[in-house]
């Protein structure tokens, strides 16, 4: 087995607040690591200001992380210079949430789409454009959109374009930050095949940023979950939806309505009361403390490490679920 | 069941730079007292567009024609004047982003104040008591204290609680929520149904509840109207729209939805993408909307235009082909 495509240890960022705001420092990842294989798909789900974008983020080197390595493909690209960057760049490709403000207006498709190989020199001889109508015709387009602009496409035409451009490299890895979040619903189960299909036929790997459950579920192969700027749980989907173990995790998936009004309604109901605290001054011991149910006097005082649930990779950040693991293992 | 609204015949017509836009077209709905009615469709669809109708709150150039029943009056008809007193009083209305809908210049406690002055004529101190009930009906913490706080000082599930508090003011006949959960997280929008579930329990309400997640409407709606290009294409009790929906642009809309326990992974799972665009319709049509993207259309579908009939006890549909009644039911 080869190693994993992208793997992350110890990841930190820290912001600094403009000086009006007090100048304090926000910890948006306050330690992150996690590991993508060949040809999987991650995701990394969480409500808004978990961080997980900033993850993304420092993964493409958009942004200098404060502490931490990241490694892709075995090369620790933590801190290496913009040129040696350049070629890894472009195996790493991202897929933005917005399709109206990640195309330039100014470009047609055609040049959107073959920017990434310009922008890499690559198959200069060959030309752009049969590669660029490739990639168009893989996302499910015609090529006669190579010539228009995007204001001509709808919402859901001008994200497969922005897959096109992603994937014209074939890359490695896939970075997608909530790229279904903009769409309706008809028009985001179009694209949520075709990522599915795309995966399959060309093989990368992907970070699936999101906030939707349900989107995360159809998806992904593993799944970690972030609260104020930790994994709190990670593992198979079979794992953290089958069998959630973190407090976090199971409240999430509890709100998360259901499209079935008999099963919304005859479900047990646990509301998580509060809202996530301030990336400024998280709260001192488990993050969640303030928020959970299971919460005692350990947890507001003791940060918990991650635990492994079990051998399989399935990880959970949680005081609670050692203790009850240290009881079933007694009891056997 | 009394009726509390009636709304006749609405169409709207609105004016953008190509010109008109049939925004809504041959409305019927009826909503009756403490019933809780979801007007569910995808953007562009005009159920924003009633909502506004009916509380006369389009853009002056907008042309509407039909009637808007409410306690024996017909809203369109109303004089201005009597009309803001309705606004408010007997009809409130929340809106999607409650930063927005906010004063930023002013206090919360302000804001609501206001509201009671105006249509209750409360001053003073017995003014400020009753916001600050109003504040602990939403459940919001020391209210006294949050009634002096700016809206920027609050998070947005607080906000949108203040919204909620504002509009229950004077013991509204119908409260209209306009996707009132869409910007907030799950664990916030859980919190927020649950309020309106309980407060619609308590006072008796009725409440149109206008959102494309058919998760929110699983969980609060008594009856379902689905709208496509301006038209109500589908009306039918909540578990029988769930159960088996009629008009295939409802069942298309519940297959295309993640919902949990599918995988793209599994053998044949995939999502059901509903083909082409919605329609901006410039003039009316003799032909069913959804025609061209319908699977089940025939030649008659684009000769002429579908009316909404009844098919079952508290279900109509508006298709000629409609889906069989049992083989309806959508996947799980």
């Amino acid at each position: 087995m080869t190693g994993p495509v992208l793997e992350v240890t110890d990841l930190r960022m820290e912001f600094r607040a403009p000086r009006s705001a007090g100048g304090r420092r926000v910890q948006a990842i306050r330690e992150v690591s996690l590991t993508i294989g060949e040809g999987e798909i991650l995701g990394l789900v969480g409500e808004t200001g978990s961080g997980k974008t900033t993850v993304g983020k420092c993964v493409v080197r958009l942004l200098r992380p404060t502490a931490g390595t990241i490694r892709f493909a075995g090369r620790d690209i933590t801190t290496m210079p913009a040129r040696a960057l350049r070629p890894v760049r472009s195996q790493i490709q991202m897929v933005f949430q917005d399709p109206y403000s990640s195309l330039d207006p100014r470009m047609t498709v055609g040049q959107i789409v073959a920017e990434p190989l310009r922008a890499h020199g690559r198959f200069k001889d060959l030309g752009v454009r049969p590669l660029a109508s490739r990639a168009i015709e893989r996302v499910g387009l015609s090529t006669q959109v190579l010539d228009r602009y995007p204001n001509e496409l709808s919402g859901g035409q001008r994200q497969r374009v922005g897959l096109a451009r992603a994937l014209v490299l074939e890359p490695k890895l896939l970075i997608a930050d909530e790229p279904v979040s903009a769409l309706d619903v008809s028009v985001r189960a179009g694209i949520l095949n075709l990522l599915a299909d795309l995966q399959k036929s060309m093989g990368f790997s992907c970070l699936f940023i999101t906030h939707d459950l349900g989107v995360a579920e159809f998806l992904c192969d593993r799944v970690a979950v972030m609260y104020l700027g930790e994994i709190v749980e990670v593992g198979s989907r079979d794992e953290v939806f089958g069998d959630p173990r973190h407090p976090y995790t199971r409240s999430l998936l509890g709100a998360a309505p259901l499209a079935d009004p008999v099963a919304q309604r005859s479900r047990e109901r646990s509301i998580m009361p509060g809202e996530p605290p301030s990336a400024i001054s998280p709260p001192p011991g488990c993050s969640l403390n303030p928020r959970c149910p299971l919460a005692d006097t350990r947890c507001s005082t003791e940060a918990p490490v991650q635990t492994e649930v079990s051998p399989t990779g399935h990880l959970a950040r949680c005081h609670r679920i050692q203790e009850q693991m240290s009881l079933e293992v007694s009891h056997t | 069941m009394a009726e509390l609204l009636a709304v006749q015949d609405l169409e709207v017509r609105l004016f953008d730079r190509s010109g008109v836009v049939l925004a809504v077209r041959d409305v019927n709905l009826t909503i009756g007292q403490g019933e809780v009615v979801a007007l569910v469709g995808e953007s562009g669809c005009g159920k924003s567009v009633t909502a506004l109708a009916i509380l006369r709150l389009l853009p002056a150039d907008a042309r509407i024609s039909g009637q808007v029943h409410f306690d024996g009056h017909d809203l369109l008809q109303l004089p201005l004047r009597q009309m803001r007193r309705i606004r408010g009083s007997d009809i409130a209305m929340v809106f999607q982003e409650p930063m927005s809908s906010l004063n930023p210049a002013f206090t919360i406690g302000n804001q609501i104040v206001e509201v009671l002055k105006l249509h209750k004529g409360l001053r003073g101190q017995a003014a400020r008591t009753r916001a600050a009930e109003l504040l602990s009906l939403v459940r919001i913490g020391s209210p006294e204290q949050r009634l002096r706080s700016f809206p920027h000082q609050l998070s947005g599930g607080m906000r949108q609680r203040a919204m909620i508090a504002m509009a229950l003011a004077c013991d509204p006949k119908l409260l209209i929520l306009d996707e009132p959960t869409t910007a907030l997280d799950v664990t916030t929008q859980a919190q927020i149904l649950d309020i309106v579930r309980d407060l619609q329990k308590r006072l008796g309400m009725s409440i149109l509840l206008i959102t494309h997640d058919l998760g929110v409407v699983a969980d609060l709606a008594d009856r379902v109207a689905v709208m496509y290009a301006g038209n109500k294409v589908e009306d039918a009790e909540v578990h029988r729209l769930f159960a088996a929906p009629r008009h295939p642009y409802t069942v298309g809309l519940l297959r295309a939805l993640p919902r949990r326990g599918r995988r793209a992974g599994d053998a044949q799972e995939r999502l059901t993408e509903i083909p082409g665009l919605v329609p901006v319709l410039r003039e009316s049509l003799a032909a069913c909307a959804f025609a061209p993207r319908c699977p089940r259309a025939q030649e008659d579908c684009s000769r002429q235009a579908p009316h909404l009939e009844q098919c079952e006890v508290d279900h109509e549909v508006a298709c000629f082909h409609p889906e069989p009644a049992t083989v309806a039911r959508v996947l799980r």
